[in-house]
């Protein structure tokens, strides 16, 4: 296996735990300020390629989807939010659980019904098509390159946004001690609509990054959903930090594994079985990574212990 | 208002006269709607074991649903093709006896149940519900990716395997055999309930700290919860499977694990005949609703709503006016 | 002098920088009251954690009965003899009175591993329990939902499930919290019978109670203790005066 592969690989994988990053940063920010577990933040994310798809298709103008994926997200976000997750705060797990499982039901059908259920594509743009040659000789697709340098951003502006601002200090305030900050004068109500439409954002251009490499279809945010819970568990839940360690170790885990695990049981099995195991096992690989951080630390990486 | 005992016998009594009744006008779907009903009911009977009692939100419940199914169709396939199943080095023949099938998948779901149970109950709360869905998904991926027992595609089973003593080919012969098996388990259940161990992992969901100074481990009494819960949820996929004749990867689906915590909560967390209400609803609605329209799931999601924020003791809690365990 | 039941030895606990107990030494002696007392905040409760097994000391030992149970679990410390009860009620709520005395029976017994028989079946278990609402003046209300008991009969509840457990020694967290003063008193008569059973660690902010029951008093400033001795002893002791007595007045 030459060492271009290898490299084109762990580019594959930066690529998708970046994307995987968007999606947990909101969550688990959502978890750590809120206290709430969002199952429907995969329809965030849903709504966010479809929004882009559709004006994408429209228009003819990729920035102008983008925009749109992030507005028709956050919207979104904003109004279930005030709507029904309010209502959740105080009320326990399950609550939490079955009611966002009965929007991801309203979400996923409705979208099957407004726009039906063949998938729908969203072309990358003509400016950021094709490949480059990365120094040492890799081809890589430019497209790629670019949803990793735009993910690496967004964190950067998160990082910003929690450390460095006045919302931020808000935001962290909000998780340590929501009586202080309401005593401060901060309208705690706006703050949570505020955080959760921001995380839906996030989402929802995540879905339309992500969509222009992949179909757009009803269904496609649970899986990136369930993967960003993984995430969570493994950095900790409420901390962006291990949201991000945590998204780039699935990412790599996941692309890597796909890759090398039939490599290595080739070394000792007949080519077709090892092909068979290798992906069978590289199929469970992220889950045993979570499994091995949750015998070592229980509560994640960087989350409190419990 | 009812009270609950009359309230679950005349359930029971429902279940019975709804295919006996399909017998006579001779309407064989209405007879596998209400087997169907059954066995979704049996699964939900094993998860509210996890869950109305240990408190245990488990969200990949359908992980022991799939593997109960696997374990019937992989059994039966090997029957079918009259090779038998090596598995590290041992050689298993294929089976098509119904109590073999069962008994190994109870053994296998709870196997799997307990190495669940051992990592996901070092967490609780949030981490709990993350972990338990994760193993869903990982498991739904595995069954995709194996493709000696038909990988993405599904495994279809010919014909339906046998039982002593009855023809289970006869959809009534097959649904009394179900609804003997739920019977058998709601028995069980009512019998945990009242149990010292049942005292115990109910305190141990409202007050573990409690149940530690006493002397108890509540970890402990979770995982078995949990290892019980799998086991029964896990015989209800191996006869979900022979219904259908066929297992697929969607047995795992992170929606069936969503779906059997909804119907225990349209019945009632925590009580008896909670998830047997709320299957044989879920599966009227499905069949309702499903025929008017494609989108029926909309409809289900609103209803949810529903019941989330302003009915929380399900239906077993309207009609008998009490409130049921808080999970 | 016979050897304590129950004692610490050095027991040091932080938090980041604060430091919540440090060196903390105390006994509990056979037939004895031993009250803990200080402000808010003086590091009672996370004692009674340590003591308890809810929190593992960063250093210092605790011996029960003469054997090392620092690094031993909350559930095998209470098989070891010792009966805890809680500040606030930890009581199983939509369970009836008896049920939850039943469960405290049943950790004596070790056996919560059956399925199928009734919880009321075991004569033992069931007599044990009883006797234990019976001697708390709770009978009556056995088969009452805990939720609709008042707060007084929570308390009282709360001890019962302790004795079902007939340790060796009682670590009580405030068991007068809460209580109006006629219940204060009966719960003080009723502890006061019960050191002749097993000695009681007591922390309590009743200085009513403490000075009506305690046989030795342990001053907690700060996480260290400041005095030990009789009753008389700490009233007129000048660190405590200053200490506690000075920041109460």
């Amino acid at each position: 296996m030459s060492s271009l592969l290898i490299a084109e690989q762990v580019l594959n994988g930066l690529q998708s735990g970046i994307m995987l990053f968007l999606m947990a940063a909101g969550l688990t920010l959502i978890f750590g300020v809120m206290g709430l577990i969002n199952l429907a933040h995969g329809s965030l994310y849903m709504i966010g390629a479809f929004a882009a798809a559709a004006v994408a298709g429209a228009t003819g103008s990729f920035l102008l989807a983008l925009v749109a994926a992030l507005i028709a997200a956050a919207c979104a976000g904003a109004i279930v939010e005030m709507v029904v997750i309010r209502r959740l705060y105080h009320a326990p797990h399950l609550d939490q659980v079955l009611a966002t499982f009965a929007l991801i039901l309203i979400f996923s059908e409705g979208t099957r019904w407004v726009f039906g259920s063949f998938p729908l594509f969203l072309d990358i743009p003509e400016a950021l098509s094709g490949p480059v040659t990365l120094p040492g000789g890799i081809q890589y697709p430019l497209y790629r390159l670019a949803l990793i340098g735009a993910g690496l951003a967004v964190a950067a502006g998160l990082w910003f946004l929690t450390a460095r601002t006045r919302i931020g200090i808000q935001i962290r305030a909000g998780e340590n001690d929501r009586e202080m900050i309401a005593a401060l004068g901060v309208d705690i109500s706006k703050l949570y609509t505020l955080v959760f439409a921001l995380g839906a954002g996030l989402a929802g251009l995540a879905g339309a990054l992500v969509g222009a490499i992949q179909s757009v279809q009803v269904g496609m945010g649970e899986p990136v959903l369930i993967l960003a819970f993984v995430v969570i568990v493994i950095g900790g839940i409420g901390s962006i930090k291990g949201a991000f360690i945590g998204a780039l170790l699935v990412g790599l885990t996941d692309t890597l594994g796909g890759i090398f695990l039939p490599e290595l049981f080739k070394l000792f099995m007949a080519p077709d079985a090892a092909t068979q195991t290798g992906s069978a096992l590289a199929s469970m690989a992220i889950y045993i990574l979570m499994s091995l951080v949750l015998i070592w630390r229980p509560s994640g990486l960087f989350g409190v212990r419990l | 208002m009812i009270g609950e005992r009359y309230l679950n016998l005349l359930v029971l009594a429902a279940l019975m006269a709804v295919p006996l009744w399909a017998l006579a006008a001779d309407e064989p779907f209405t007879i596998t709607l209400a087997t169907r009903a059954v066995i979704l009911a049996l699964a939900a009977v094993g998860l509210n074991i996890a869950l109305g009692m240990g408190g245990l939100v488990s969200l990949g419940h359908a992980v022991f649903f799939g593997l109960g199914g696997y374990a019937m169709g992989i059994l039966a396939s090997h029957a079918q093709s009259y090779t038998p199943l090596e598995l590290f080095g041992l050689t298993i023949e294929g089976t098509k006896s119904m109590p073999v099938i069962w008994l190994t998948a109870i053994i296998i779901s709870a196997l799997a149940a307990w190495g669940i149970g051992l990592l996901s109950l070092r967490t609780s709360g949030v981490y709990f519900i993350m972990i338990t869905l994760a193993f869903g998904q990982m498991f739904y991926y595995f069954a995709i990716s194996w493709s000696a027992y038909g990988g993405e595609d599904g495994l279809s089973i010919y014909v339906r395997n046998g039982f002593p003593g009855l023809n289970t080919l006869v959809p009534i012969e097959y649904f009394g055999l179900c609804f003997a098996v739920l019977c058998l388990a709601l028995l069980l259940n009512a019998r945990l309930q009242g149990s010292p161990f049942g005292l115990a992992l109910n305190a141990a969901r409202q007050v573990p700290a409690r149940v530690e100074t006493v002397g108890l481990d509540p970890m402990r009494l979770k995982l078995l919860a949990f290892v019980l819960s799998g086991a029964i949820t896990g015989l209800a996929g191996a006869l979900f499977a022979d219904l259908n004749r066929f297992v697929s990867p969607t047995m795992f689906s992170w929606q069936l694990s969503g779906e059997l915590i909804v119907l225990i909560v349209i019945g009632g967390v925590g009580r008896l005949m909670g998830p047997v209400i709320g299957a044989c609803l879920f599966v009227t609605l499905e069949h309702w609703l499903g025929g008017i329209t494609e989108f029926w799931h909309v409809f289900l999601g609103a209803i949810l709503l529903l019941i989330v924020l302003f009915a929380r003791g399900g239906i077993v809690g309207l009609l008998t006016g009490k409130e049921g365990p808080h999970v | 002098m016979s050897n304590p039941i129950l004692a610490t030895h050095g027991l040091c606990k932080s938090f980041g920088a604060l430091k919540a107990t440090e060196d903390v030494s105390i006994d509990l002696r056979h037939g004895e009251i031993h009250a803990i007392i200080g402000p808010n905040g003086a590091g009672k409760s996370t004692l009674i954690q340590q003591i308890s097994g809810a929190l593992r000391p960063d250093a210092g030992t605790i011996e029960l009965l003469g054997h090392d149970v620092t690094r031993l679990t909350t559930q095998a410390r209470a098989r070891a003899g010792l009966g805890r009860t809680f500040q606030v009620s930890a009581l199983a709520m939509e369970d009836t009175v008896l049920e939850n005395v039943l469960l405290g029976a049943l950790g004596a017994s070790g056996r919560p591993w059956r399925f199928w028989r009734s919880v009321h079946a075991d004569k033992t278990q069931k007599e044990t329990a009883l006797a234990a609402l019976e001697r708390v003046g709770l009978a009556d209300a056995k088969d009452q939902r805990t939720a609709d008991l008042s707060h007084g009969q929570r308390r009282q509840l709360e001890v019962a499930v302790a004795l079902t457990l007939t340790p060796r020694a009682f670590l009580m967290d405030e068991p007068m919290a809460g209580l109006g003063a006629s219940g204060s008193k009966q719960m003080t008569g009723f502890l006061d019978g019960l050191r002749d059973e097993a000695p009681i660690l007591l922390v309590e902010h009743d200085m009513d109670a403490v000075f009506a029951l305690a046989d030795r008093i342990s001053v907690l400033v700060y996480g260290r203790i400041i005095a030990t001795g009789s009753v008389d002893d700490i009233r007129n002791d000048a660190a405590v005066r200053a200490a506690y007595l000075g920041e109460d007045a």
